[in-house]
């Protein structure tokens, strides 16, 4: 049963793998091009089998605080939503990462500014990267490219928001949350037990019981100077995150002369304007960063020393291209190509800037 | 091999559901297999389109600008893709759906009255297995029996005694095409 192949949904593969991983609660409001997270996790009933709780909140502010509660007892809990949905969200990430709790966040995204579309995009990618939310804070975000990312990157999240009391966001997109393909589902693991969570989470709010004192979550901290030494502290682990948990994938990179940087779907559109590239004697890499931060800075840099130019593919107007600028330093141009508002570009159109910016035949 | 399809139409003709099928029916045949729907207000009687690929091989984009077969099945599904099959490709439409016949002379253009196939056949909901039935006729790309074990596996058991209606409208539709 575990090894079956499955064919699904980027979106209902979150849903499984969140009951497989034995996660305690999912807490969100429906917004296309998600709202299949909601909907595959009501028709899977996981509050009769794992005993997960599934609740369909008033609104999104209600369902990512519902998450900030759920957290602060040390439970595994997430929340998704699409960009508008995310918006709304952000005072209460800021408040779960100051608050240094373990939480899972997908965003699904779609075209804005505003309302916007229901197609896919990436424009929320400083919104994931710079803060979203007020303060001094990261996320840590993963950016899947694939229906079988979508499930394997929520045991991840979730792993690596317990490892350093941090948030995880996913940030996908309308294509990998709407495409179906194959998918190898993880195993079904128990949801921990109370027991379990008072050891692996001292700081949890769940009870004082034999404890000579109370834990209190908050993010509140009126004294200034406490709250600077708060603050070195998210810094610190800041630092740990980036020395450690920075994740990407190469293509055809070894020989390059050019390189695309692309994240999420987009990276295997421009995967397949490469192929053609590559059929013509043109030789260009991809790089595909996974963790959106930490940015795979170091990784462009040693790009940066062999290609003669780098050009960045985003569903938006330009914003990863400012972190591939800060690893190239300088070193060789940085182009962007981008498509808004729900447009996503075909291979032919990134044969096209390909061609424009690198002067190369295709 | 590798197989580039776009299916066209209006909402509610089955589009989607049609390129489930072919997909799970890809599945069945352990090919690499990538679905990839517009989404958009279209189920509520605009157009509607999807993308289905299948292959040996990993599958890097789901997004195409071009096709090897497109099914199309109103005229502004031709208008849009007819210019997008590759060269050699294969353009299935349904003549009810369009008051413009094709024109491309370099790729195969087959006509597929699914539409009076479907009233043959008492039942307006066997069309789109009727179309993937012409289609997989002339694209052999996967065999109908892969088609049912995928219907089998994916439809709830309540629906299981449709199947026999469904190989019907898949074989009517291999004798149009």
């Amino acid at each position: 049963m575990e090894e079956e192949i499955r064919l699904m949904k980027g979106n209902e593969a979150i849903a499984h793998a969140a009951i497989r991983y034995g996660a305690d609660g999912y807490f969100g409001y429906p917004i296309t091009p998600q709202s299949e997270v909601l909907e595959t996790l009501a028709e899977l009933r996981p509050w009769e089998t794992t005993g997960m709780v599934v609740l369909q909140a008033e609104s999104e502010v209600s369902a990512i605080n519902m998450v900030y509660g759920g957290a602060a007892t040390g439970k595994a809990v997430m929340t998704s939503s699409s960009s508008p949905g995310v918006s709304l969200k952000q005072e209460g990430v800021s408040y779960l990462a100051a608050s240094e709790l373990p939480a899972l966040i997908v965003n699904v995204m779609r075209g804005g500014p505003g309302l916007g579309t229901i197609q896919p995009s990436q424009a929320d990618y400083f919104q994931a990267t710079k803060g979203g939310g007020h303060g001094d804070y990261h996320l840590i975000v993963l950016a899947p490219a694939t229906v079988q990312e979508m499930a394997d990157f929520v045991g991840l999240g979730f792993d690596l928001a317990f490892k350093y009391r941090n948030p995880t966001l996913i940030l996908a997109d309308g294509i990998v949350g709407q495409m179906m393909e194959k998918v190898v589902l993880p195993p079904q693991r128990p949801r921990r037990t109370e027991d379990e969570i008072r050891l692996q989470c001292p700081w949890a709010a769940c009870g004082r019981l034999d404890r000579n004192h109370r834990n209190v979550v908050t993010s509140l901290e009126l004294d200034s100077a406490k709250m600077e030494v708060n603050n070195h502290r998210f810094q610190a682990t800041y630092r740990r995150i980036e020395e450690n948990e920075v994740r990407f994938q190469e293509y055809y990179t070894e020989d390059a002369d050019y390189l695309i940087v692309a994240f999420g779907s987009v990276a295997r559109i421009c995967l397949k304007a490469i192929e053609d590239a590559r059929a013509a004697g043109v030789k260009i890499g991809l790089l595909r960063p996974i963790t959106l931060w930490p940015f795979p800075y170091k990784e462009i840099e040693r790009l940066s020393n062999q290609v003669k130019g780098i050009l960045t593919v985003e569903l938006n107007a330009g914003q990863m291209v400012e972190d591939v600028r800060l690893g190239a330093n300088g070193k060789v141009p940085v182009h962007h190509f981008g498509r808004m508002g729900g447009i996503v570009p075909n291979p032919g159109e990134i044969t096209d800037a390909l061609t424009s910016h690198f002067s190369v035949n295709i | 091999m590798k197989e580039e399809i776009v299916i066209a139409g209006f909402g509610g003709q089955g589009v989607l559901s049609m390129g489930k099928i072919l997909a799970y029916a890809g599945l069945m045949d352990n090919l690499e297999v990538s679905w990839m729907p517009s989404y958009g207000p279209e189920q509520r009687g605009g157009t509607a389109n999807v993308t289905v690929i299948l292959s040996d091989k990993p599958i890097s984009s789901p997004v195409l600008d071009s096709y090897d077969t497109a099914v199309v099945l109103n005229q502004q599904s031709l208008d849009k893709f007819e210019s997008k099959v590759k060269p050699g490709g294969t353009l299935i439409y349904d003549p009810s759906g369009i008051h413009r016949i094709p024109e491309r002379t370099d790729i195969k253009v087959v006509s597929v009255d699914a539409t009076g196939a479907s009233i043959e056949l008492n039942n307006s909901k066997t069309y789109n297995m009727i179309l993937l039935g012409a289609l997989l006729k002339l694209r052999p790309i996967v065999g109908i029996d892969a088609v049912l074990r995928g219907l089998k596996k994916t439809l709830p058991e309540r629906h299981h005694h449709l199947l026999p209606l469904n190989e019907t409208a898949l074989n009517k539709g291999m004798t149009l095409a």
